[in-house]
């Protein structure tokens, strides 16, 4: 094993080599386009090899922050004057996830599109190098440039279907409010710049240690928050996420909810404990804040999630409710928070990854993603059903799903730092989105319950879905049904592994060491020590973490059973459950991006205002 | 320094952000995000600007001059990469959507919705 602290040659290597396969491929694409096979695995291996790389860092960072200095432009006497990647354990495994769902895409889009041109080979590759690159930086105004550079390959495989309107309004809208996101970020760090003179986020938590935290540098930290939430998709700065997710092209979605929206909030923590953790203090007044914006997303998404019969807009609803999960994890600082929070990633990426696959077999065989005209026709699909079913329940948090892990820990910090409501928040979102999907999974794949009705938002878009894939095969072919079975497989046994909790925290903790992270990056020291500022906790699973895992698998299936049986019922056959409040809420999401912009700068207006208030 | 730089780009940020909110037109939409975009060019050179300082490429200039910082100069022409890059996208996106839904209204743009 390496010793800590010094260049491993690694870290740059698993940016430089998508990078340089994605300008290959674009390069010779005259010559290569005709054999699409071979574009096919050279990009798979590509991607496995990525993933290789980074399982082998997140080993090798276990025992400290591994740092790289390009150019070999060491500090000089404690001041960075060149670009760093600096990883810690949790970054690398988080890279590591995005490196191994990019390969699943891949092996999927094997079958799964009629022509694909070069190009979505080399975006993708360009996708998987601009997360990468996020997730291994250590220097602000680059953490700036990768989150543009997956943003703009994300924009354009948004559009892949360009011909048609869905997709257009789509990638347009996301990437005018992640455009303006990040540009707000970079103004928050031109501002840290004026403060400190730097760009290394140590050197910048170092410098602004030191003192008063001053109203420039709350100014600065929550412009800085906006791209980054954005992107994370937070409660009001959600609205592009289902637009942009209902029209990407189904291996697309999977990365976007898998991997890019966590990657936001992965953004905010490392911004936080790195830059502006020390600087800013009042750890109470953050936690508030934060927790406040994170049950108000996990509540709101959970419940739009329920309402909708578009499977894929409801998982990406899904997917807003749990980034609100995951904020509340990191809202506590505490290193289990974290952990909890990490473990839900891994189990949400995969279970949503494999949940996402399945709509795109049942798109491809189907040829729609309506809930109401699909009820009962799933039937034949009998694989994709039971991995369907299977992944639902993980996203309810059935043990030993990663997810019910995260649930559990992120509750547990929660209740022992004064914040019970929490574990009940997770529940009842957890049991919405589980119902929502197991519905799905019930009417659709096993005809069970009535047919929903028909929404007539839907029908005007259901011809516009059948072009994704070429359809009319007589079966799912293999490179279908494998993937999203092995992602399921893998959550549940990363649910089951003995050591998870404690390696997850100490992952977590060496984030949340910021004394630590400054010594080893300007100092190149190999800190062994890692103290933060709450201790550890016990994370071994408990009974009512596989209690409440299980009550909320269980309140899933009677919510989905609710669902598909509610008219049936005496005296509920004439309701309609919460109709009128929910059409008012419907149309917040008017698909028009100027509304979009409105709800951002309303909400960077409450977050500036709430956390200027309170951090003075 | 003074401040008249510093409120020079909030002005432009906050002019960007009405016309991006309130814009009926795509290209003008795109234009907003770039105006919005021009404010950080005009924050990182306020912020590296040093009274009398000549610019940091010389080679014939003696001793040690006082230099603007460089650091931001870079900073610039980094985010003027990515800036071409996002409006190209979105400029394509624009005339794409001209030819679908014959507007380049935002409002008229509504395949999706709920």
């Amino acid at each position: 094993m390496r010793a800590p602290g010094t260049l491993d040659p690694l870290l740059p290597l698993v940016v430089v080599v998508p990078l340089l396969v994605a300008a290959l491929l674009a390069a010779l694409s005259a010559l290569i386009s005709q054999h699409r096979r071979v574009l096919d695995l050279v990009a798979i291996a590509t991607s496995v090899a990525v993933s290789a790389m980074l399982v082998v860092l997140m080993a090798r960072t276990a025992g400290g922050v591994a740092v790289y200095w390009f150019a070999g432009l060491h500090p000089r006497h404690g001041a960075a004057i060149g670009i760093d990647f600096a990883a810690g354990s949790l970054s690398c495994g988080l890279a590591a996830l995005t490196a191994v769902l990019v390969t699943a895409s891949m092996v999927f889009s094997w079958r799964y599109f009629e022509t694909a041109s070069t190009w979505f080979h080399s975006l993708m590759l360009v996708f998987l190098a601009g997360m990468v690159g996020f997730c291994l930086t250590g220097d602000i105004f680059d953490l700036f440039v990768w989150f543009e550079v997956m943003g703009v390959a994300a924009y354009a495989l948004t559009a892949f279907r360009v011909e048609e309107k869905g997709p257009l309004q789509g990638a347009y809208n996301f990437a005018i409010t992640n455009s303006v996101g990040a540009y707000l970020s970079l103004l928050g760090i031109g501002l840290i710049y004026a403060r400190t003179g730097a760009l290394n986020m140590a050197q910048i938590g170092r410098a602004l240690g030191h003192g008063r935290p001053g109203s420039l540098v709350v100014v600065a930290f929550v412009l800085v928050l906006v791209g980054l939430i954005t992107k994370g998709a937070i409660v009001p700065f959600h609205f592009w996420l289902a637009d942009a997710h209902a029209v990407a092209p189904t291996p697309v979605c999977v990365l976007f909810s898998g991997v890019m929206v966590e990657l936001g909030l992965y953004g905010v923590a490392r911004v936080y404990w790195s830059v502006f953790g020390a600087g800013l203090g009042h750890r109470s007044a953050i936690t508030a804040a934060f927790l406040a914006l994170g049950i108000l997303t996990a509540l709101v998404g959970a419940f739009f999630s329920y309402r909708q019969r578009h499977l894929k807009r409801m998982l990406a609803f899904s997917t807003i409710s749990h980034a609100g999960l995951f904020l509340v994890g990191f809202a506590l600082l505490t290193p289990l928070g974290l952990a909890g929070a990490a473990a839900y990633v891994i189990g949400h990426g995969l279970v949503k990854a494999a949940l996402f696959l399945c709509v795109g077999a049942v798109l491809h065989r189907l040829g729609s993603v309506d809930e109401s005209r699909l009820h009962g026709r799933g039937r034949a699909l009998k694989t994709t059903g039971v991995v369907f079913t299977l992944a639902a329940l993980g996203l309810a948090d059935l043990p030993p799903f990663a997810t019910y892990l995260g649930a559990g820990w992120v509750g547990d910090s929660a209740s022992s730092h004064g914040a019970p409501y929490v574990t009940a928040v997770v529940m009842i979102s957890s049991i919405l989105v589980g119902g929502a999907v197991l519905r799905v999974a019930g009417g659709v794949f096993y005809g069970l319950g009535d047919p929903p009705r028909e929404d007539p938002r839907l029908r005007q878009g259901a011809t516009e879905e059948r072009s994704e894939t070429s359809g009319d095969e007589a079966k799912v072919p293999l490179t279908m049904t494998l993937p999203p079975l092995v992602l399921v497989a893998a959550a549940a046994a990363i649910g089951l592994l003995p050591h998870l909790g404690s390696v997850l925290q100490h992952a977590a903790l060496q984030v949340e060491d910021e004394a630590g992270y400054v010594k080893t990056v300007l100092g190149g020291a190999a800190v062994h020590h890692l103290s933060a500022l709450s201790p550890k906790e016990p994370t071994a699973v408990r009974a009512i973490d596989l209690e409440s895992g299980f009550g909320t698998a269980a309140g899933a299936l009677l919510l989905a059973l609710g669902g598909l049986y509610y008219r049936r019922l005496p005296g509920l056959k004439r309701l309609r459950p919460a109709r009128v409040v929910a059409d008012t809420f419907d149309r917040l999401q008017s698909g028009v991006v100027n509304d979009y912009l409105t709800w951002l700068v309303f909400g960077v207006a409450c977050i500036g205002g709430a956390l200027a208030f309170s951090l003075r | 320094m003074s401040l008249f730089p510093y409120l020079v780009a909030a002005w432009i940020a906050l002019v960007g952000l009405y016309g991006l909110v309130t814009s009926r037109h795509l290209v003008h939409q795109i234009l907003c995000l770039v105006v919005l975009q021009s404010s950080t060019y005009v924050l990182l050179l306020a912020v590296g600007f040093k009274t009398g300082g000549i610019a940091p490429y010389f080679s014939d200039v003696s001793g040690r001059p006082v230099t603007v910082d460089p650091v931001v100069q870079a900073l610039v022409l980094t985010d003027i990469v990515v800036e071409v890059a996002v409006t190209s996208l979105l400029l394509g996106l624009a005339v794409r959507a001209h030819r679908r839904f014959g507007s380049v209204d935002p409002e008229e743009l509504r395949q999706l919705r709920g």
